[in-house]
């Protein structure tokens, strides 16, 4: 680099520093202007998520949007409940035989579950909290009905079950019957929970028959919850124990992103 | 300020029919899903053009969907009957005036000269798409509440009958939107008039 002698050059240095003033100026006006206007371009981004409650490339958010709509049909669908509209019932020849099986596992893995040892734990926000036997929940008053079974993946099947009233056994082991939420636990593993009002309603079946005999082991011996207002996932067999809670339990399918009510 | 060019769709128009649109596909693409879980008509749809990853996945979309076509369905049918519009747009219908466009549509020589006014193949088109959307929500209520909705489940069939309504609504709804996009791609200026009003 060469330097020049200052002498040498002839130079107004007010001009060149006004000059030099102006373009930075200019520059900083330019990048200023780029820079509102990117700013403006993430706002109107940010506004659009913000508005969305998320980013829909996130496939997370996408996720928690969709259960939380999922919880917010819980509520509507619990608002839609009326615990005294009835499912319709059939005659005996309308009966699906056979019965379809169904469960998260095949039929040949169906639990075996011994009459002998069994006992059902009844726990949670009841005052008796005593085991009962199956000839207890047999000594009970029955009841018998012939509903249609249906299934969240489309089919439905209809079939005769028999047992007491879910409703007189809650009652009977003191249960607080305002508490939120009923919750089951079963012998192969799997578990889920319902609204106390559907729990209440009066087709819902402690079911210990199917079609007159003891209900089979792939029917969920020694006994299921039958609910014809709820679709079959929500339908427990091998019941091992019963809790009342007003903490909420889930369940198998519902912990996966099946609607937790499943109710119809 | 009469310059500018005609306004062919009021924007409320223009708002409904594409979050219409969206509601649509994403009912349909989850619908097929849920079908597949048992395909009762004994064929499968592609799951790659289904939405959802899985039934669980597929009953959350269609769920969520579903909101969006019930509530703007039904703003979209209110103010189109309070406007007027559903009188002036769709009304008289005439049998004759039908076969005439049919068989001009069929000829190729269908008047698109004012996108304003619908020939009478188009308002039956409409109407029948409308009709079909009322069809749908109603059959998928059964499917939904079997047991809280008992008229409208006898209306229908019953439970199983309500679900062969609904498959066949959709398929019907699956065949206006395959001629609506034809005919638009045979018209695209009417794309326009359904993005911009004119």
């Amino acid at each position: 680099m060469k330097i020049m002698p200052a002498a040498h050059l002839d130079i107004d240095r007010d001009a060149v520093l006004k000059e030099a003033v102006d373009r930075i100026g200019r520059a900083d006006a330019c990048i200023s202007a780029q820079r509102r206007n990117f700013l403006r371009r993430c706002l109107t981004l940010g506004g659009l998520s913000l508005l969305t409650g998320c980013t829909l490339t996130d496939e997370h958010s996408v996720d928690m949007a969709l259960s939380g709509i999922s919880r917010m049909n819980d509520k509507v669908q619990g608002w839609l409940f009326d615990p005294d509209r009835l499912a319709p019932t059939y005659p005996a020849s309308a009966i699906t035989r056979p019965f379809p099986f169904n469960a998260y596992y095949g039929e040949d893995e169906v639990r075996k579950v011994e009459e002998s040892g069994y006992r059902l734990e009844v726990t949670g926000l009841v005052s008796d909290k005593r085991k009962w036997n199956l000839a207890a929940l047999r000594a009970m008053p029955q009841t018998d009905q012939i509903t249609r079974h249906i299934c969240v993946e489309g089919w439905s099947a209809i079939g005769r079950w028999g047992g007491v009233s879910f409703a007189r056994f809650l009652r009977q082991v003191g249960a607080d019957l305002s508490a939120k939420y009923v919750g089951f636990k079963c012998a192969d593993d799997y578990f889920t929970s319902i609204d106390m009002p559907t729990a209440l309603h009066p087709q819902t079946l402690l079911t210990l028959t199917y079609d007159g005999q003891p209900l089979p082991p792939k029917y969920g011996f020694p006994m299921k919850l039958r609910m014809p207002t709820k679709l079959g996932y929500k339908n427990p067999k091998h019941i091992q124990a019963i809790f009342v809670t007003n903490t909420y339990p889930g369940g198998y399918w519902e912990d996966q992103g099946y609607n937790w009510f499943g109710g119809s | 300020m009469t310059l500018s060019k005609p306004l062919i769709h009021p924007a409320w128009l223009r708002t409904f029919h594409w979050l219409n649109a969206i509601a649509t596909l994403v009912l349909m693409a989850s619908g097929w899903r849920i079908y597949n879980a048992t395909a009762f008509l004994g064929f499968s749809i592609p799951n790659n053009i289904t939405l959802g990853g899985w039934l669980g996945g597929a009953i959350q979309w269609h769920f969520a969907a579903m909101w969006l076509l019930g509530v703007n369905g039904l703003l979209y049918l209110a103010v189109n009957v309070a406007s007027g519009r559903l009188r002036h747009k769709f009304f008289p219908l005439s049998a004759r005036a039908l076969l005439a466009d049919m068989l001009a549509a069929l000829k190729g020589k269908l008047a698109h000269a004012d996108p304003r006014h619908y020939n009478m193949v188009q308002r039956l088109a409409y109407l029948f798409v409308m009709l079909d959307g009322v069809v749908l929500v109603l059959s998928g209520l059964v499917l939904w509440k079997s047991v809280q909705f008992p008229l409208l489940r006898e209306l229908l069939f019953g439970f199983e009958g309500a679900r062969r309504v609904h498959f066949f609504a959709m398929a019907a709804l699956v065949g206006f939107v395959l001629i609506h996009v034809v005919m638009v791609a045979l018209v695209p200026r009417t794309l326009v008039y359904m993005v911009r009003g004119r």
